[in-house]
């Protein structure tokens, strides 16, 4: 065992690796953040044909695995596309991101859902009896509060995007797992290398957990009742 | 709109609820200024009644006709119409997000009826209107239930409402918060604003209603001034309900 010369020889790629990791999380999120809330719209709609699309979306999603997903967005999408512009390549980030966004688009529509409906509708009377259109209803009165009491639920499915980055080494993207991967597989140092990518996903985590309670603390007007 | 002196005009108004009939076939109107009392046993359409007033109920047929317009037509834009109802609920319904203030601000600003400042400045006086001027950067929760009904009083005056539609304003009170609810609503009425008022404080709608409605199962029963109403009732369900409140 030694960690010291792990660390040197690897520091480099696990640096690009980290790099990856964030940027894709980073983007996925917030991908999947408006995918979520849009889903969530439709499913709540009136219109019918909106809540099959949302509710055929998070019924695909919830029911494969993503490693299925990614595999079927990095080899299937260029197929299609190459049909129409047959010099067309998907690199290994859109792919995952791509993969990863629809992934927690769908787990997002589904805890947003959960939080508008816990919403108490006496809220939405008092604002549309003060003549306020229901676009505005939803968007002043009901989301700030939907989403007070999904903020747990919403860091967690952060929590998740990020530790599933690591299931997109099998397109080869080249995030943390796939870097230790690679370093092992020339040095034989598993134990040393995936003991420091451990370390890494628990300190960008950590610091998301840190930064929701600040965010939840600073959101509280109500923490008694509710 | 229309010439007419009314402020509420309703007309043969059925409500079904899918199979059951809620609302029979009512006829009614408010005059300006004046203080209606709807009174009843529960599940007798009082709430439901009012809740058409602003179409937070849709009626099933019959016409209403709220402040000149005719808000039971399909084409009338219900929340121009809703800008002059103010309307108070049971369970007060004060935006649990907002501060006392923002709530109160909130319609006028949000409509772009008046700019912030002015909004502030309205929500203010209706704060000192209502006793509650040191509450302003209160939340809700931090308030007795007698307060944040007053609060929602206040809001719902906010947008200078012509009429006032109060659901069982009290009946989620503490005793003992009813009288500093019920104050607000008379001094309200002695000021002329036109109110429909479903209660159950019988000395309420004795003491401040011009004209008191009785409704069971669906259907007024019985309507005149709170003397008649109560002195000298001609039906026997209005005679029967009175004996079990009074």
């Amino acid at each position: 065992m030694d960690f010291a010369l792990v660390f040197k020889q690897a520091w480099p790629m696990i640096l690009e690796g980290l790099k990856v990791t964030l940027e894709i999380s980073l983007l996925s999120i917030a991908i999947g953040m408006v995918i979520g809330l849009i889903s969530c719209l439709m499913g709540l709609s009136k219109i019918k044909i909106l809540n099959a699309i949302s509710a055929v979306y998070v019924w695909i999603i919830r029911g494969t695995p993503m490693i299925v997903q990614a595999f079927i967005v990095y080899y299937g999408i260029p197929i299609i596309v190459q049909q129409f512009n047959p010099a067309f390549i998907i690199s290994e980030f859109l792919a995952g991101t791509i993969t990863l966004s629809l992934n927690a688009g769908a787990y997002l529509s589904e805890i947003f859902r959960s939080g508008i409906q816990a919403v108490d509708p006496g809220q939405i009377e008092a604002s549309r009896s003060l003549g306020i259109p229901s676009g505005k209803t939803m968007f002043k009165v009901v989301l700030p509060q939907a989403f007070k009491i999904t903020i747990p639920s919403i860091v967690n499915q952060f929590i998740i995007t990020i530790k599933d980055t690591s299931i997109l080494s099998v397109i080869s993207l080249a995030e943390l797992c796939n870097q230790a991967k690679q370093y092992s597989a020339s040095t034989y140092r598993f134990f040393e290398i995936y003991i420091i990518v451990g370390l890494c996903y628990l300190a960008i985590i950590s610091l998301l957990m840190i930064l929701s309670k600040y965010v939840e603390k600073k959101v509280s007007y109500d923490r008694r009742k509710k | 709109m229309t010439e007419e002196k009314s402020k509420v005009r309703v007309t043969n108004l059925h409500k079904y609820f899918g199979k059951l009939e809620v609302l029979k076939g009512i006829d009614m109107t408010v005059s300006e200024g004046e203080v209606v009392c709807l009174i009843g046993p529960s599940g007798s359409g009082k709430s439901t009644l009012l809740r058409c007033l602003n179409k937070l109920e849709e009626s099933t047929k019959g016409e209403i006709i709220v402040d000149g317009y005719k808000i039971s037509d399909k084409k009338t834009n219900i929340n121009k119409v809703r800008e002059n109802i103010g309307m108070v609920f049971q369970q007060f319904n004060l935006f649990a997000h907002m501060s006392v203030l923002k709530n109160i601000m909130f319609a006028p600003v949000e409509l772009k009826v008046m700019s912030k400042a002015e909004a502030k400045e309205k929500a203010m006086s209706l704060l000192e209107r209502v006793g509650l001027a040191d509450k302003a950067d209160s939340y809700p929760h931090q308030l007795s239930g007698g307060q944040k009904q007053r609060v929602a009083i206040a809001r719902a005056l906010a947008m200078n409402p012509d009429i006032m539609l109060f659901d069982e304003p009290t009946s989620a009170l503490d005793p003992e918060m009813v009288g500093e609810v019920l104050q607000v609503m008379k001094e309200l009425a002695a000021e002329g604003m036109t109110m429909v008022v479903v209660t159950h404080e019988m000395g309420f709608a004795r003491e401040v209603a011009d004209r008191v409605l009785f409704m069971d199962e669906g259907v007024i029963c019985e309507q005149g001034s709170p003397e008649q109403v109560f002195g000298n009732p001609q039906q026997e369900r209005t005679k029967d309900f009175l004996r079990k409140v009074l």
